[in-house]
């Protein structure tokens, strides 16, 4: 509850602090304290202290997968901000407004991670995309940022209203006409036909917010036309984010019918892999390139949705953490970048050795190498797969995606180290920000050399449920 | 103890490495740490086989089942002595060789040398894994880096195809750690496997290890990355890629394929052996074709690899411990021949026998030595590479997990013929015939290069007529993976 009220308060405070001062670097600092005290408010929830209770009918359960969830969202956007911050500026004259939506997002962010019935996991992922839909749009005079803001809200807008309809069949499905989540297991609902279709609109519009194939089409060019900087906050906080909401709603509300839609997941899973990878393979542009890849990895995540047990939820918590951390640092440093192109990079190594050594670091964790925290993500992601015992085409069909992946990832590292260029920042980076750098790189190599700091605490508190 | 050590003192000199500004400096480095890398391998093996000192377990991933588990035997033993040898001798060897920013190259060269030496110490699947890798990423980056005019186009093919191996092995190391009985990472659950898992799974979980395997060591039809990432690379690198890497493959299968899945292995063992007898044959037709002597090189190991890993599926005492030792002896003899290439190359810069020649007359020094390592190449008697392929191929002969025994040894009877041609051919090439222009003014060989190959030589003659102490050290080891390995 405190992430909750703490976020809607702190995006009030930032749009009002627009107008009590025009100092980019006080609003800044708000937002930054805003953060660190969502981080601390949260993580006070999660060892039992609120700061009010209110009675919310049972229509939210917070509980620590949720509570998790969003410390991964708070602490990455944290890390986001304070890396990226200064870039916002260049957007545009609304600096003050751009945080605040932010903040309204992560309340959406805190609802959808501890909703309890559907009406609650629609009213968080609607609080998440408004904002986004004007984020993206922010860059009012690039004629990309228009498109692809217009573009995302009509697609978005279409999925909302598949979810909608899902929601109202599933309340006809069940008995007395509840929209609780816990009311949907078989013991009180039977699995109908219209339950089923239910299930599966639902699973539509959240492969949808998602962007898993074949519901992905907006995704490159809205990842593509939109601010970089909000780019890189869609792509990872928001992304994750709507993973914890979309396993936990499989999980409490359709765990028990598992057999019966485990095999639409499967086969999305495996169109999100194939065509993320594949498609990345052919991009000129690293941010597209990133766009696709970030596609690839929700088809690593759906792997989780697919196995829901208790290495997958484990897993998909140190997934969100692993992948936010690597993207957002090679995002914060493609925002410095003069050229978006993969000759872009060229030589980037003789420049700035700083930011090419952590880049490096980044993309061998998205690739999935050893020693890197997005390791151990892949790890368990296969892994949760295996221990179902079923599904091992998917297993192999997923590393042999991992694998093309490499191809991409590889790109950059080869551009930055072997190709010669000019690979050019635009401004010489400052201290602070190669220093942050270097903090997200030793994150990502904690977590891959000794995820135990994570994973202990994780199965703890995920078993002890 | 020990193991620990092997694998803390390359490390972190290598990374250490990294901030070392000066070549000369960052040269002497990594020769020193890799000697004192050797000194503690020395130690190992001379410690007893029961000692304490030789393993090392400590807490690792307990809520995965994986503990940081080392430790060393009769066959660690004589890879880590390998890679132990090798180091130095490379760096010697290539002393006079320039680098951009050779700082970065010594330190990357360190930190393969930590990834090999931690695969053939692991004790621990997941750990195994680790390291796997680790010892990919630096030769990836060395290649890319300090290679040749195709070397990115090169390594990168040679890295996807370890890579999409790598991952199948992942894949089939979690699907048997679900399957050991106390879910766990360690290589005593992983040898307890085959009274847990059937037949038929068996059968076709070995293919999701074997791949990975068979594409380090390489076997056909999996080997096409080898000549071009040889050829490509730097010759420092080829030398670790080749006298220490493709033995990770052999060495997977030795240690954590065979004893683990042997029906699986014993199964497949014919249509195995079967791809390793056409991988010999077809390679060393090639190698006779071959004008560039890196290339040559490179498919000579493919043939030589070849019978190692036909050997092991032979299942056979004499044949197992003739792995061992034959791993041992083809990278002592394939570091002699870079070496060889490098000083030709360096000297001439081409390395086409075609246009070399007369070079016995000018580098009487170095035809001498490598006649001796090109005899050993060719499994001369005398040498130690007779003593490897004598017992493969009596271990392959004798063999009863195949019917084909006769037919396997009869075959590959013939890549050893062949074998020697190529290698005589290399010879009189480069240093009989006439002298051209080109050979006119060549030099011999310096006293670096004297040292490496001497050192060289002096094993190759040692094993050669006296085999007895790599016998004894790999004697109990091939006996116990033969237990595990027992398929009936």
């Amino acid at each position: 509850m405190n992430a909750i009220l703490l976020s809607a308060v702190w995006g009030i405070v930032m749009m009002f602090s627009g107008i009590f001062t025009t100092s980019k670097t006080a609003i800044r600092n708000v937002a930054v304290v805003g953060l660190v005290l969502l981080v601390l408010g949260n993580y006070a929830d999660m060892i039992g202290y609120h700061l009010m209770t209110v009675n919310v009918h049972k229509m939210l359960y917070f509980d620590t997968f949720g509570l998790l969830g969003n410390l991964i969202a708070f602490g990455s956007t944290l890390l986001y901000v304070l890396l990226s911050g200064r870039d916002m500026e260049k957007v545009g004259h609304h600096l003050a407004e751009y945080f605040a939506l932010i903040f309204f997002v992560l309340c959406g962010v805190a609802i959808v991670t501890t909703f309890n019935t559907l009406l609650m996991l629609f009213l968080g992922i609607e609080i998440i995309s408004i904002p986004l839909y004007i984020l993206t749009g922010a860059d009012k005079r690039n004629l990309k940022s228009n498109e692809a803001s217009l573009k995302y809200f009509l697609m978005g807008a279409f999925s909302t209203g598949l979810m909608l309809l899902g929601i109202a069949f599933l309340y006809g499905a069940t008995q007395t006409g509840t929209f609780f989540i816990d009311d949907l297991w078989s013991g009180k609902t039977a699995v109908t036909p219209l339950f089923m279709a239910g299930l599966l609109l639902l699973l539509v519009s959240m492969a949808f917010k998602v962007s898993a194939a074949p519901f992905h089409f907006w995704t490159p060019d809205v990842y593509d036309g939109a601010p970089t900087v909000f780019t890189s906050f869609m792509a990872t906080i928001v992304k994750v984010s709507i993973f914890v909401g979309f396993i936990r709603l499989f999980d409490e509300a359709f765990g028990d019918s598992q057999e019966k839609w485990q095999v639409f997941v499967a086969i999305i899973a495996a169109a999100t892999l194939f065509i993320g990878n594949v498609t990345a393979v052919f991009q000129q542009s690293v941010k597209r390139m990133l766009a696709y890849s970030s596609i690839a990895q929700a088809g690593f995540m759906l792997l989780a949705l697919l196995a829901l047990n208790g290495v997958a939820k484990e897993g998909i918590i140190l997934y969100a953490a692993a992948y936010s951390i690597a993207t957002i640092g090679i995002f914060a440093v493609l925002i410095r970048m003069k050229d978006y192109t993969f000759e872009g990079f060229n030589g980037l190594a003789r420049q700035q050795p700083v930011l090419a050594a952590t880049c490096t670091i980044f993309l061998l964790s998205l690739a999935g190498i050893p020693l890197t925290g997005g390791f151990f993500a892949k790890y368990y992601m296969l892994s949760s797969v295996v221990a179902t015992g079923h599904y091992l085409w998917l297993v192999i069909f997923a590393v042999l995606c991992a694998a093309v992946s490499v191809y991409y990832y590889f790109r950059v590292i080869q551009a930055m180290y072997f190709k010669d260029g000019d690979g050019a920042t635009e401004a010489e980076p400052g201290l602070g920000f190669k220093g942050l750098l270097v903090v997200l790189a030793v994150i990502v190599v904690v977590l891959g050399v000794w995820p135990q700091s994570l994973l202990g605490q994780l199965s703890r508190l995920i078993y002890t449920w | 103890m020990i193991p620990v050590l092997l694998i803390v003192i390359p490390l972190v000199s290598g990374l250490l490495g990294f901030f070392l500004r000066s070549e000369k400096t960052a040269r002497g480095w990594a020769l020193l740490s890799s000697l004192v890398t050797l000194a503690v391998t020395l130690w190992g093996v001379g410690v007893d086989k029961t000692s304490p000192l030789l393993q090392a377990n400590v807490e690792w991933l307990p809520d995965l089942g994986s503990r940081f588990a080392v430790g060393l035997d009769g066959l660690s033993l004589i890879l880590s002595l390998l890679t132990a040898v090798s180091f130095p001798l490379i760096f010697i060897a290539t002393w006079r060789d320039q680098y951009k920013r050779a700082w970065n190259f010594y330190a990357l060269m360190l930190l393969s040398q930590a990834g090999l030496l931690g695969v053939f110490v692991a004790t621990d699947a997941l750990l195994f894994y680790f390291f796997w890798e680790l010892a990919l990423i630096p030769v990836y980056f060395l290649c890319s880096q300090w290679g040749g005019e195709r070397r990115i186009a090169a390594t990168f093919k040679f890295f996807v195809y370890t890579f999409v191996g790598s991952l199948l092995m992942l894949v089939g190391i979690i699907w048997l750690y679900f399957h050991t009985p106390d879910h766990s990472f360690s290589m005593e659950s992983f040898y307890k496997l085959r009274s847990t898992i059937s037949n038929s799974d068996q059968t076709w979980v070995f293919w999701l290890l074997f791949v990975a395997f068979a594409i380090k060591m390489p076997i056909w039809p999996l080997h096409t990355w080898q000549p071009d990432t040889y050829e490509q690379s730097p010759t420092a690198t080829t030398m670790v890629l080749s006298a220490i890497m493709v033995k990770m493959g052999v060495f997977g299968v030795i240690r954590w394929l065979a004893p683990v899945l042997p029906i699986g292995t014993w199964a497949w063992g014919d249509t195995v052996s079967v791809a390793c007898i056409i991988g010999m044959v077809y390679a060393s037709l090639i190698a006779m074709k071959q004008d560039d002597l890196k290339r040559l090189v490179a498919y000579s190991s493919i043939a030589h690899v070849g019978l190692m890993a036909l050997a092991i599926f032979a299942t056979d005492q004499s044949g197992m411990q003739g792995v061992m030792i034959q791993m041992f002896n083809h990278g002592i003899n394939i570091l002699g021949m870079w070496i060889v290439v490098d000083l030709i190359e360096r000297q001439f810069g081409t390395r086409k026998i075609s246009q070399l020649g007369g070079l016995a007359t000018k580098a009487p020094g170095l035809a001498i030595l490598l006649v001796i390592v090109a005899l050993a190449n060719v499994a001369l008697p005398l040498t130690n590479a007779f003593v490897g392929e004598f017992l493969l191929f009596s271990g392959v002969f004798t063999s009863t997990a195949t019917q084909y025994n006769v037919v396997f040894t009869a075959v590959a009877m013939l890549s050893v013929i062949l074998s020697a041609v190529y290698t005589l051919k290399m010879i009189q090439g480069v240093f009989y015939g006439k002298t051209n222009a080109l050979t006119e003014k060549a030099v011999d060989i310096r006293l670096n290069e004297k040292v490496a190959l001497g050192v060289i030589v002096v094993m190759i003659v040692f094993i050669g007529v006296y085999p007895k102490p790599v016998l004894e050290l790999t004697k109990d080891a091939a006996d116990f993976i033969l237990t595990k390995m027992n398929y009936k």
